[in-house]
């Protein structure tokens, strides 16, 4: 088996290295001695190249995951007792709703997020306010109504699991969640 | 070595399943009936001592002091000559005399009598025939007997808690006795148990889990295990609460924007939209008789209970102080609704007499969640926080006795008392 691969795979880069190349083969010219008869046109057929030293266009959801890429951002926090997304993370959504909207298979889960203070089932309340309002902006920048499911957590899963109200200010906050990531 | 492995972390699941809850009695009701709770004649040929769970049954209702007894030669039994005298002299208000008897065939004949040492007279006593593994539940019924003739209403010994216990990143929901012991796991998951609610036949638990990584509304069959979703619509589903008669719950969903509260049979059929409000609606509770619903909303501007009738329609605010009010309870008898009210910036358990509106704070703790009425309306269940960890407080309605409940490890909260069974 692998003394026939070897050759076949020697094979295959020598083919390769022949398309990689810009240069395309010139097709061959016609010799013009005079008194002779022209030979017939050879037709070569065309190659066409193709260029594998530059990287493939990006899928559009590999953006989700780029540090550089507003995308990758997916958490808004909020004040005590307030669901309105700030202006802060006005930019953040607008990235996203466009995303949405750009990409009409993708689908979003929105997870709203409360303090552990009260009662847990209104804490369940009150995370589905800050998710509904995260879900109604990017409806209205143009995310299709169907691509989103607003959800709440409460104060069930808390990002710091501390009792001080700097803990409480990093719990209190939607977290917007791409299909294949819940 | 993957053997072994496996082995072991079996056994630490069987312990954790069984991990006991402890519980500490804090504080204790002004008139407790001195009772004589004499060691049962041969009681030592069980496990655990017949007379010893009757006695800390009694004792945790804050209504009765076990008196100290010195060893009686011989000891007696429940058909032996009464003293009353003697008794009397003990300083003894009431009596109980028992035997505990082996057969042949390997089970048990436990007897007891009950007497009323002031009136001097007895009070009846029952014979039963066991298998060793039913004496808790045997020593439960006797001391549910004891409590019923001298208080004059029934007993919760033989009733079950349910609970959710978090254990780093592992949460289960459990199921024990009143009194904290045989602990058994319904549910295990990495992801938050909450809100458990019992069948009015105490088959079934509701609850919601987080499994789906979101609020889902799931009904549970506590015998066989199997379960079945009762909703699980677009967005959250939460807040499951039965109706009296077990046929239909009423729940908190998001699926119409906002949590606005429906009611739906158990097998997830037959969803009814019961009110609409510009705010949080949930945490509904139906009252004893079927006829209300109570329930927390935020649509006046802070979170107040507010009642309504059981098949929607207007609702009435019900608390007006303060401006935290969640979580409504009904009592059994259905006269008083214990709550939680936010009291200067403390989260504690408030009592109202439905009749007068009249409102009492019942606890000074400062995190108090999820209060749950025994099915007897005398004790509170709620779930605090007590140096740093998530425990159970047992209150007695009148605010007089304080018993609290830890797990060995590990936080507990969500209690939420089962109904009486048979």
């Amino acid at each position: 088996m692998r003394a026939i691969l070897y050759p076949l795979t020697v094979a295959a880069v020598l083919a390769l290295g022949a398309c990689a190349t810009e240069e395309q083969k010139p097709a061959p010219t016609e010799s013009t001695t005079p008194g002779t008869k022209p030979p017939s046109a050879v037709q070569t057929p065309a190659v066409k190249p193709v260029d594998a030293t530059k990287k493939p266009a990006a899928s559009p959801f590999a953006a989700l995951k780029d540090p550089n890429s507003p995308l990758s951002k997916r958490s808004i926090y909020y004040d005590y007792d307030k669901f309105d997304v700030k202006d802060d993370y006005r930019s953040m959504v607008e990235a996203h709703a466009r995303f949405l909207r750009e990409n009409p298979s993708a689908k979003m889960l929105i997870q709203g997020n409360t303090d552990e203070r009260g009662s847990r089932e209104y804490n369940v309340g009150l995370g589905q306010r800050r998710s509904d309002g995260v879900k109604k902006m990017l409806v209205l920048l143009g995310a299709r109504e169907d691509q989103i499911e607003s959800v709440s957590l409460g104060e069930e899963k808390p990002q710091d699991a501390g009792h001080s109200e700097g803990a409480w200010s990093k719990n209190r906050r939607s977290d917007m969640l791409y299909s294949g990531e819940y | 070595m993957i053997r072994f492995l496996s082995t072991l972390s079996l056994l630490l699941w069987l312990a954790a399943a069984h991990a006991q809850l402890s519980i500490e009695i804090t504080g204790s009701g002004a008139q407790r009936i001195p009772i004589a709770l004499v060691p049962f004649a041969g009681e030592s040929a069980l496990a655990p001592a017949i007379s010893g769970i009757v006695r800390a049954d009694l004792e945790r209702s804050g209504l009765f002091r076990g008196l100290e007894l010195p060893p009686i030669n011989p000891p007696p039994t429940e058909a032996s000559n009464v003293n009353y005298g003697e008794w009397k002299s003990r300083l003894a208000d009431a009596l109980l005399l028992g035997s505990v008897v082996a057969r042949p065939d390997g089970r048990f004949e436990v007897r007891f009598r009950l007497f009323d040492v002031v009136k001097q007279q007895p009070l009846g006593g029952i014979a039963y025939t066991l298998s060793k593994e039913q004496a808790r539940a045997t020593a439960h019924r006797i001391a549910d007997f004891v409590y019923e003739k001298l208080i004059g209403e029934k007993g919760t010994f033989s009733t079950r808690i349910a609970y959710v216990v978090k254990r780093g990143n592992r949460f289960e929901l459990q199921v024990a006795d009143a009194d904290g012991a045989s602990a058994e796991t319904a549910l295990a998951s990495f992801e938050p148990i909450i809100s458990p609610a019992w069948s009015p036949d105490g088959k079934r638990l509701a609850y919601v889990s987080f499994e789906n990584k979101k609020p889902v509304v799931y009904i549970h069959s506590l015998a066989d295990g199997k379960r079945q979703v009762a909703a699980n619509f677009k967005g959250s589903n939460s807040a499951p609460s039965w109706a009296p008669d077990g046929s239909k719950l009423a729940v908190s969903l998001s699926r119409e924007g906002g949590s606005q509260i429906f009611v739906i049979n158990p097998d997830g059929s037959g969803l009814r939209r019961l009110a609409s409000s510009g705010g949080i609606d949930t945490e509904p509770r139906f009252s004893p008789d079927g006829q209300w619903i109570y329930f927390t909303s935020d649509r006046g501007g802070s979170p107040q209970i507010y009642r309504m009738g059981s098949g929607g329609g207007d609702a009435q605010r019900v608390t007006f102080e303060g401006s935290y009010n969640v979580s409504p309870r009904i009592s059994p008898d259905g006269k008083t609704l214990a709550y939680i009210t936010r009291n200067a910036g403390k989260f504690q358990v408030a009592l109202m007499d439905l009749s007068s509106r009249q409102v009492q704070i019942l606890t000074d703790s400062d995190q108090d969640e999820s209060p749950s009425f025994s099915p007897n309306g005398r004790m509170i269940l709620l779930a605090t926080v007590i140096g740093g960890r998530g425990v159970l407080s047992a209150v007695s309605a009148d605010g007089k006795m304080k018993a609290r409940i830890s797990a060995t490890a590990g936080d507990v909260r969500e209690p939420a008392w089962g109904p009486f069974v048979e």
